[in-house]
């Protein structure tokens, strides 16, 4: 498999680092022969009737050949009603969007199946975007030319800020949005992407062709669809159930049929599925709810942005969302119930998110809070529902009424929608590599909650990934892996592959052992010139990533170059900092002490008016904490060195006796690609990295010496081959 | 005869169990498994300096007793069957009076018993302290018996120190933890305690600066401490030598200039061998000798460890001295060298009260100052302290450590300590708390390469070049061959190919009967020779003769393991 390595220029988080982003060449040397051998027919002479020859011949590129063309080359059978495409994607919701919207952009003629069109891209649990560390993955997509942080900046009822004091690393962008403008919005993009076709179906099979690759989807209704790459972005619906209470049906969410026989077309092509669980909380009617007695949560004033994108940067009206709290006649009413719910009754095994954990778990986890906090939220500006966050539970219809009666403000309140948890079932990630394609089948490409992620923005982020790499595997590029190092994208995905996750995986910025690096005020600086070499990055964008840029660099110069003595920001400085100012301080070193902000040389007047409020914010971070940035880029360049070592693809684990037990199980299992991955695979233990390292060590030294051996019986046959020419002259001239 | 055999060789196995048995159940205290147990034994007062007037053995473990009670003989109960094996059983923070005795009951040392049973002890399990007299052999033979009888020694070889890194990274890793959750899951746990977390950090730079000082501690074991005095003429800087050493070493008089050559003694500080310097006095001279004399000061000045400036009291502060003292720091800065300075103000006999502002405060170019009195040797105690103090062996001598750091370790202790202090200095900035975790994440980093829990390319590297002696120079050798190929491949005669061969084989540290195989063959043989030569069984051969004496790292075993199974 031939690998090339881009090194990708931070041109402004660093230019000593690189952080190298895999193109892995998708193309196996059993294709390249599949492909040779099939271009030996000529389309108009035969045409088989299993369509592998245009699965594997359909490298076709923008703009693609229209499809009447086509059929009109062939007769005119029911076999051309079969649609051929470059990219299938199945699913229209965060990741399916993201995946067909930057595939399409990529030049593949995308097919986007989803059950329901009226639902693509719909919010069917909180409808808000971001939040720690999911705003990274936001701000990241974004960076790349995605979709997800444009449509939530329009979006928007209210937006906030949060971990403002944690540091720039944690600082979060959190946006409640209206949930059916959002729907519509994207779908107003899906629709109207130019490549980009939609149709409702529900699959049931993968129709592979016979090299193990996919070849295109077979529909619930036998329609056939063709395409040498298909994501799958099944969310919450493959094999779905939801409940309430004991009370269970089929769907993939409250109203929406679930998708069946997909899971037992999976199983059957080899794959391990498993079962997750998530849910949602109760919808409230806000003109019954007392607001009185609440604590009014506002949305910031200065409105920050997801999309680095000034044109998706339009401020609109904020609406205010509303602190409540569990009091104890909602704990007693949960205690005394909880053999009605589905997990402590036990009816229920799939595993639900730790992370975002129902009331009914929270109160019996945290048994010394007597109260939790509960907010509630807009759906819409024109809906009068109101989303119940932190309130999701299992417990039957008849009991969610009362134990959302014993809320303050909610005393006389109306239930809109009960909640309800969704079963589904889900395909554990590590059998997908980190270009999001399955490591069994050739081109099929899973993305979000089938990996076992849950939230829209994990979705959006895979979805993209998925979408580029569908692309360019239908094309025939190299495919692209971000490195965890690079991103929290890359996190999210590298976490997926290698550990064999059982429950709902949410992004945290705990997860990320480098943040200071992946911050989302440099989200642009580490993706954008990956995402305009991938060509999801026009040249409008791309001509104000540069000027960006070049303003942040000319503010830095001049903060270092321009020196103060004295005055009243020295004085102010000497203040706020509480440490002296020296005669001819640059402007940057005031910038480093404490507590000390751009806000403060602009209040004085040394500012710079050109720059917007967040290229204010990247150069006062980057002066700021230079010294942590450095020295965090040092661990990563200490560890990466080692971690991105490849791991040759038919390493037999099994063999390797110095590894424990475990190891050797679990490294088969996974097959990691690199050995920083398979020190992060679960039961892996150092001792074990050790001597997986010394045995790749041991075996590059034996092919060295093969060489070497090789080489000098070479020369020896050389020689020999010298001596006996020389006494073969010799004996001629004598 | 079989079915004889076997049950009476069976029953003969069962009543030697059974008499051990029987012995052990006769006595109750001793039917605790001595041998098995986590009682520790240590010497806890310090050993290797000025040896004190007691000595303390400690034994501490739920078999402190029971092992006292073999080595311990109260002198109250002399009327019993003595002979180590006596039930003693001591009442609780009452001293006994007895001898301790080794296991052959040969009498060790006369010594005082403190029993400290659980839970009232330091340790908060059965504790023992003999008090012995204060001197090495008797405290060394009192803790052998102690190990005889069943005790383990506290902190055996390297143990302690793994132990003590493990710990460092583990309490790193759970702040990381700690820190880090909160950053996620802010509202569902407990507030942050800040000053908990203040507080280990704080601990945990103790515990890396003593560390550190082990080392240093084991460092200057070996050196030794190179200690200047330096001053004016007739300053007292033979006096103080001499007072030091206790000894009429180099020869005092009135007379300035009297010191012309660098005159040496050899004493102790805290078990740290220390070498006194002292020089001539430094001062413009035209006399040829003292000129040498002076020159030869200022560059022993320059090599010591510890500068002391001598001064006296009766002048105080002079001109000549800020010129001595500019003198020093001017080398010193050309010289990159930064050895501590330490004032010295002698002769204060003479003039008891003396201004020592100028030496408070900021600017003082000295670590130390000390008054003494040579001429009495008053003083000199507080002058050992300090330099005991500044060559970071002050509290070494009073700990038990009993390990030694080695060079990779120390840098990497070093890089934990740095971390650590910019951890602390962050926390004084107000640094948000995610900033923390970088410092942590690198101190964790650092300690984890010492415990080898992070696998560095270093270390493996290591692990290669230490273990794979034979792969080197065979790699050398093709090297040589690979330059013949380039520049004149088949032009060069296979003899010269040999050669070269040879020489690489024999210049490198092949093994004898490789070495001889290979000069007893003939051209032919040799080419067969170097084609099927197996690098890989060379080295392993090489390696296994070497391993015994060479640690044994677990992964390297499995190398070699792994190669004879290949090779």
């Amino acid at each position: 498999m031939a690998t090339t390595t881009m090194a990708l220029h931070l041109s402004r988080i660093s230019t000593h680092i690189n952080i190298n982003i895999r193109l892995l060449s998708p193309i196996t040397t059993s294709t390249q022969k599949h492909l040779q051998r099939n271009l030996r027919f000529s389309p108009n002479t035969f045409r088989p009737r299993t369509s592998s020859f245009f699965a594997t011949t359909a490298f076709r590129r923008c703009p693609p050949r229209p499809l009447a063309s086509t059929s009109q080359d062939c007769s005119y059978s029911c076999e051309t009603k079969e649609e051929r495409y470059d990219v299938i994607v199945v699913g229209g919701g965060h990741a399916g969007c993201e995946a067909a919207v930057s595939s399409a952009r990529l030049g593949a003629k995308t097919l986007l199946l989803t059950l329901n069109i009226d639902r693509i891209a719909w919010q069917p649990c909180n409808p808000a975007v971001g939040g720690p560390a999911k705003s990274q993955l936001v701000h990241e997509v974004d960076a790349l030319g995605g979709e997800i942080g444009k449509i939530a900046d329009r979006c928007y009822l209210q937006k906030r800020i949060l971990n403002l004091s944690r540091g720039p690393a944690v600082r979060a962008l959190r946006a409640q949005t209206d949930k059916r403008e959002y729907a519509l919005e994207m779908k107003k993009v899906v629709e109207s992407t130019p490549n980009l076709s939609i149709r409702e179906a529900m699959v049931t099979e993968i129709i592979l062709g016979k090299n193990e690759n996919v070849e295109g989807v077979r529909t619930f209704f036998g329609m056939n669809f063709y395409a040498p790459s298909v994501v799958l972005t099944t969310g919450t619906f493959m094999s779905g159930k939801i409940w309430v209470g004991r009370a269970s049906m089929a769907a993939g969410r409250a109203g929406e049929s679930a998708s069946l026989g997909l899971t037992e077309n999976l199983q059957h092509l080899g794959f391990e599925t498993d079962r997750l669980k998530t849910g949602t909380p109760a919808r409230v009617d806000c003109r019954t709810v007392d607001f009185s007695g609440l604590e009014p949560q506002h949305g910031d004033e200065e409105v920050g942005w997801f999309s680095f994108d000034p044109d998706f940067q339009i401020e609109r009206e904020q609406m205010c969302c509303y602190l409540t709290r569990t009091t104890k006649n909602t704990h007693q009413l949960i205690k005394d119930n909880l053999h009605e719910t589905p997990t402590y009754g036990g009816w229920v095994e799939a595993k639900g998110p730790r992370y975002c954990p129902s009331i009914e778990d929270k109160i019996v986890r945290f048994q010394d809070k007597d109260s939790h906090q509960i907010f509630l939220e807009p759906e819409g500006r024109n809906v009068p529902e109101l989303y119940v966050q932190g309130f999701s539970t299992g417990l039957p219809e008849r009991l969610q009424l009362p134990l959302l009666r014993t809320l303050p403000g909610l005393e006389n309140c109306s239930m809109l929608r009960p909640a309800y948890a969704v079963e589904y079932d889900f395909l554990p990630a590590h059998q997908c590599s980190r270009s999001l394609m399955t490591k069994k089948i050739e081109g099929l490409f899973f993305s979000g909650q089938i990996n076992g992620t849950t939230g829209y923005e994990e979705a959006a982020a895979q979805g993209i990934i998925s979408g580029i790499n569908a692309a360019r595997h239908s094309d025939g590029k190299s495919l692209i892996v971000l490195e965890r190092e690079s991103s929290y994208i890359g996190t999210l995905i590298d976490d997926l592959v290698t550990k064999d996750l059982r429950e709902p995986y949410r992004m945290l910025t705990s997860r990320s052992e480098y943040r200071l690096l992946l911050r989302a005020d440099n989200a642009d600086s580490r993706l954008t010139p990956l995402g305009r070499e991938i060509g999801l990055i026009d040249d409008r964008r791309w001509q104000l990533y540069q000027d960006k840029q070049g303003r942040i660099s000319a503010e830095k110069k001049r903060l270092k170059t321009l020196r103060i003595s004295g005055g009243e920001l020295a004085a102010d400085v000497a203040v706020l900092s509480s440490q002296p100012v020296k005669d001819f301080s640059t402007l940057e070193s005031l910038l480093k002490k404490p507590h000390i902000q751009y806000k403060v040389l602009d209040k004085h007047g040394f500012g710079n008016e050109i720059l917007s409020k967040e290229e204010k914010e990247c150069v006062e971070i980057d002066i700021k904490y230079e010294g942590f940035i450095t020295r965090q880029q040092a661990q990563l360049k200490e560890i990466s060195h080692q971690q991105h070592r490849p791991l040759p693809e038919d390493l037999d684990y099994y063999a390797m006796t110095t590894l424990s037990l475990e190891a050797r199980e679990k490294l088969s299992k996974v097959r990691p690609q690199t050995i920083g991955q398979a020190s992060r695979v679960g039961g892996v233990s150092p001792a074990d990295i050790t001597a997986l390292l010394i045995i790749l060590e041991t075996n590059r030294r034996k092919a060295h010496d093969l060489k070497r051996q090789k080489m000098l019986l070479k020369i020896k046959e050389d020689s020999e081959k010298h001596v006996s020419e020389l006494a073969v002259s010799q004996s001629s001239t004598s | 005869m079989n079915p004889t055999t076997n049950p009476s060789s069976s029953r003969k196995d069962q009543t030697l169990i059974l008499t051990q048995d029987e012995r052990l159940n006769s006595n109750p205290v001793e039917a605790k498994p001595v041998q098995e147990s986590s009682t520790i034994a240590a010497i806890v007062t310090s050993v290797g300096g000025r040896a004190g007037a007691v000595g303390i053995v400690r034994l501490s473990g739920s078999s402190a007793v029971a092992i006292a009670s073999r080595v311990f003989r109260p002198m109250r109960k002399k009327k019993r069957d003595c002979g180590g094996f006596d039930n003693w059983r001591p009442k609780s923070h009452f001293v006994e009076y007895g001898v301790v005795s080794d296991f052959q009951g040969n009498v060790v040392d006369e010594v005082l018993a403190v029993p400290m049973l659980a839970p009232k002890s330091y340790t908060r399990e059965d504790v023992v302290e003999l008090q012995c007299h204060g001197n090495d052999v008797c405290l060394h033979r009192v803790l052998r018996a102690c190990l005889e009888a069943g005790a383990r020694l506290a902190e055996p070889g390297r143990g302690g120190f793994s132990a003590l890194v493990k710990s460092l990274r583990r309490q790193c890793i759970e702040l990381l933890t700690e820190i880090e959750a909160h950053l996620d899951f802010d509202d569902e746990m407990p507030t942050l305690n800040c000053n908990y977390l203040v507080d280990t950090i704080q601990s945990m730079c103790r515990d890396v600066d003593q560390a550190l000082e082990t080392g240093q501690y084991d460092k200057l074991l070996q050196s030794g401490l190179q200690v200047a005095i330096v001053g004016r003429p007739n300053v007292g800087k033979s006096s103080i030598l001499n007072a030091w050493s206790k000894s009429e070493r180099a020869i005092v008089t009135e007379i300035e200039g009297t010191t012309r050559d660098v005159v040496e003694a050899s004493i102790t500080v805290r078990g740290i061998p220390v070498t006194l310097l002292d020089t001539a006095g430094i001062r413009e001279t035209h006399d040829v000798v003292e000129k040498i004399g002076v020159e030869r000061s200022e560059a022993v000045a320059m090599g010591a460890d510890v500068i002391i400036m001598a001064v006296s009291a009766v002048d105080g502060w002079t001109s000549a001295d800020t010129e001595l003292l500019e003198r020093i720091q001017i080398n010193q800065k050309t010289k990159g060298s930064s050895a501590p300075l330490v004032l010295v103000i002698n002769k204060i006999d003479c003039a008891p009260s003396i201004s020592m502002e100028k030496f408070k405060g900021e600017g003082n170019p000295f670590n130390k100052h000390v008054l003494t009195c040579a001429t009495n040797s008053q003083g000199i105690q507080e002058l050992e302290s300090a330099i005991a103090e500044i060559a970071g062996i002050h509290q070494i001598a009073a700990g038990g450590r009993r390990w030694t750091i080695n060079q990779r370790q120390c840098e990497q202790l070093v890089r934990t300590k740095e971390a650590l202090l910019r951890l602390k200095s962050s926390i004084l900035d107000d640094l948000p708390l995610d900033f923390w975790t970088i410092d942590l994440r690198e101190a964790a980093l650092a300690l984890g390469q010492i415990s080898g829990e992070d696998v560095s390319e270093e270390v493996l590297s290591n692990i290669f070049s230490k273990f794979c002696i034979g792969n080197v120079p065979l790699i050398d050798g093709f090297k040589e061959l690979d330059a013949h190929t380039e520049s004149s491949s088949c032009q060069t005669s296979f003899e010269d190919m040999h050669k070269d061969f040879r020489s690489c084989m024999n210049q490198h540290n092949i093994g004898e009967g490789e070495k001889k195989k290979l000069n007893g063959l003939d051209s032919t043989e040799l080419s067969e020779y170097m084609l099927h030569f197996d690098p890989f069984a060379v080295a392993s051969s090489i390696s296994q003769s070497l391993l015994p004496a060479a640690p044994q790292p677990r992964p390297c075993r499995l190398y070699f393991s792994s190669f004879s199974s290949e090779a």
